[in-house]
């Protein structure tokens, strides 16, 4: 084991469990490309009771088509059901939850008890895993609730790798983590910053993410002997003789500069990619990706990835090197800068998000394959974003397949060439230089 | 005569104590920053100790915080400070993670069981399980609206304590938010200058009239309300609906100001309780408040009369 990149955490066990993949997914389509891409179970949410009212959650008949498509690939799936109830809340959640067990979900994710003793008692077919909306940190808690019956704990995000080694090794339950995409900056479920500014309730869906919002950072003079006075003045007396900014009628002052960037709480996004072995060895069992709100493009690309990657570490733990392919994959779907949230430390300035953000992904997803005639070599292609002859595109699909081409010639359906593929959904014919598969995805640098 | 609620307040210190005493509190909450969250002050043991003769020489009662998010590596402490409030005799102790609750229920059975989950404690399903499991109080959530607190209480198999008076948590985490902006800008930090005594607060671009108050301490970075709650006009709805205690939060507040606050509740409390029929709000004691509130922080009702939605 020598061989083996030191892990950075103490106390290390060295096990080949293989972790289970969870994966977003927002709607049906979404789903079946997380499925199809690697994940061995996906989460979403329906109609009620999850922390993401403006996605375009499941109905009951699209999640027993999710199921029953995750079935063939012997994925599961679980569905979101982690608000904080309100009383009006809790009378439909014996219906609801019975309607999940019918449509055939393995599991719910959940935080508040109102709903968990519902779901013991008269959906006893779901699985229950507590979500890291408790935010349980510590192994006594992980212990009070698999003695409560839950066969999961999803930690909360400020949990570290030596932190998960002490409960795994107190507490025999099944432990996820969040290994990849956006964080709440504060313990989640301790934030009403959205209630406060907006009217809306972020432990039932409201989130507007007003953490990422920009703010000033102000200081209150106190006066002393008629002088006021504060932390700041005294600070900039010691460096420098300054006059003080208090004059006349100004009790507070700004601890910025009017070029500084301006306070927030937001966070860059969870990237655990490179650190594949600590996580297994740690015994993990849950690798979780955030991102029910994003689109197609980036659920395949992230899964594809990770599945990549893990697959690799267990076929031959000694030999596991990270490709540097595999971070270039990552980071054409990253919406922010990427870090490794507490798993080794806790964040600091560079960890967070001062600088005006570049919200865009570099790249587009540009089409799905929806066919391929290996005798002429043509690809049938459904537009998902503009593209013409000239483009250079990528091409990619499960197990890392990848290459990259121009676009030649092009034509619809009815073989009429043309100058661009301009309509959402038009399927379009293309020269392909390898062959590709159906559900392959073509992307298209943006700009 | 109708059941009189409680009264609590927050006490930082062995004067903060004494003082809220005096001015009417039935009992006091206090605790250590390692185990509690955004206390008015850190208190030792010992310091407990005191507070606890003090107030139950006059009948009154000290509650205890625990209720902190716990750590691995505070569990191997936590047996000791349990079992020393059981001999100290504290009353009750609010907890937020089941870790402490089963510490007390094994250590210090005598002392009740506060759940005090702050934003999350919604609804009165949640508050029977943690009943179920030991708790004989739910501290509820700030963000419920009356109909939604005053509905919930015949529903309850535990005692419910509403916040009265005063500023709210809106967001906690771990991470050090204002050394990190202070460190990005290159800026100097003293060791423990971002704490509540420093005055620290945000302002958001299109909000320029409110001032949330920020601060570090060894549990990470709090940001607080811009307003204080003040539900003081309408309180006899909550007490009609048989609510068990009204905590008035004393965080960042000057002592002369809580004790003010505390005096006015008392007479407010104590008006009703002789007399339910003939009780009738009195706009000088609102006066009297507005008279030495921090004129940068507006009086409201919180979420009281608020429509949210989501």
């Amino acid at each position: 084991m020598e061989a083996m990149a030191q892990p950075k955490y103490k106390g290390k066990r060295y096990r080949l469990d293989k972790p289970e993949l969870l994966a977003p997914a927002g709607n049906l389509e979404k789903l079946k490309f997380a499925v199809h891409y690697g994940a061995d179970a996906v989460y979403i949410g329906g109609q009620k009771y999850g922390l993401r009212s403006n996605a375009d959650n499941f109905s009951f008949e699209e999640m027993k088509e999710g199921v029953e498509f995750a079935k063939k690939y012997g994925a599961k799936v679980f569905v979101a059901t982690n608000i904080y109830a309100h009383n009006e809340d809790v009378e439909g959640i014996e219906s609801y939850l019975r309607s999940l067990e019918e449509a055939g979900i393995a599991a719910i994710i959940a935080a508040d008890p109102a709903i968990i003793e519902v779901a013991k008692r008269a959906a006893p077919k779901l699985e229950v895993h507590l979500s890291t909306q408790q935010s349980t940190l510590n192994w006594q808690a992980v212990k009070f609730w698999k003695d409560e019956g839950l066969p999961r704990v999803v930690l909360g995000r400020e949990t570290s790798i030596e932190e998960i080694a002490m409960i795994k090794e107190h507490v025999d339950i099944e432990i996820e983590a969040f290994i990849h995409g956006a964080m709440c900056s504060s313990f989640s479920g301790r934030c009403v910053l959205s209630n406060h500014f907006t009217d809306r309730d972020s432990n039932r869906g409201g989130c507007c993410q007003s953490c990422r919002w920009k703010y000033d950072l102000f200081e209150d003079g106190r006066e002393d002997n008629g002088n006021w006075v504060s932390e700041e003045v005294q600070m900039m007396e010691q460096r420098a003789s300054r006059p003080s900014p208090f004059k006349p009628g100004v009790t507070q002052i700004p601890l910025f500069q009017p070029e500084d960037n301006q306070f927030t709480m937001g966070s860059k996004d969870l990237c655990m990619l490179e650190h594949i072995p600590d996580l297994i060895e740690v015994g993990i069992d849950s690798f979780k990706i955030e991102g029910r709100m994003k689109s197609i493009h980036y659920v395949a690309t992230v899964v594809n990835v990770y599945r990549q990657a893990i697959d690799s570490y267990m076929a031959d733990p000694e030999h596991y090197v990270l490709k540097p392919e595999w971070i270039e994959e990552i980071n054409k779907a990253a919406n922010r800068p990427l870090n490794t949230g507490f798993f080794y430390d806790t964040p600091d300035h560079e960890d967070h998000i001062y600088e005006p953000e570049e919200k865009a992904v570099p790249y587009d997803f540009a089409g799905l394959v929806m066919a391929y005639d290996k005798h002429s070599g043509t690809a049938v292609i459904q537009q998902r974003n503009h593209f013409k002859p000239g483009d250079e595109i990528e091409f990619f699909g499960p197990e890392g397949t990848f290459f990259k081409q121009v676009v030649g010639p092009i034509q619809d359906e009815d073989g009429n060439e043309l100058n661009a593929a301009r309509h959402p959904l038009q399927l379009i014919r293309l020269q392909v230089d390898q062959p590709v598969r159906n559900f392959d995805m073509m992307r298209k640098r943006k700009g | 005569m109708s059941i009189k609620p409680e009264l609590l307040a927050a006490a930082g210190s062995l004067e903060d104590a004494a003082a809220y005493l005096e001015a009417g509190a039935d009992a006091l909450l206090v605790g250590e920053d390692r185990f509690g969250m955004r206390l008015p002050g850190s208190l030792t043991l010992n310091d407990i100790r005191q507070v606890v003769q003090h107030a139950h020489g006059r009948g009154s009662k000290v509650y205890v915080s625990l209720n902190n998010l716990m750590t691995n590596d505070l569990l191997p402490e936590l047996p000791a400070y349990v079992k020393a409030l059981g001999e100290i005799g504290v009353d009750a102790v609010e907890f937020n993670d089941p870790s402490v609750l089963t510490a007390v229920k094994e250590l210090a059975p005598q002392i009740k069981l506060h759940w005090n989950a702050e934003m999350t404690a919604t609804n009165y399903s949640t508050s029977n399980y943690w009943g179920s499991k030991g708790a004989s109080r739910v501290i509820l959530a700030r963000e419920l609206n009356m109909d939604e607190v005053t509905d919930m209480k015949p529903l309850l198999q535990v005692e419910a304590q509403v916040q009265v008076h005063g500023m709210t948590n809106i967001y906690h985490s771990k991470r050090r938010l204002v050394n990190s902006y202070m460190s990005q800008q290159g800026r100097p930090v003293n060791e423990g200058s971002l704490d509540k005594e420093r005055g620290l607060f945000l302002i958001e671009a299109e909000r320029q009239d409110e001032k949330y108050p920020i601060y570090e301490d060894v549990n990470g970075t709090h940001i607080m309300s811009s307003e204080d709650i003040c539900i003081l006009e309408d309180l006899h709805l909550l007490m009609a609906a048989g609510l068990d205690s009204f905590k008035v939060e004393t965080l960042l507040k000057p002592r002369q100001y809580n004790k003010l606050v505390i005096s006015i509740y008392r007479k407010a409390i104590d008006l009703y309780t002789a007399d339910p029929s003939s009780y009738a709000f009195q706009e000088d004691w609102m006066d009297e408040i507005r008279a030495i509130q921090d004129p940068e922080r507006e009086l409201s009702f919180g979420f009281f009369y608020k429509e949210q939605v989501y």
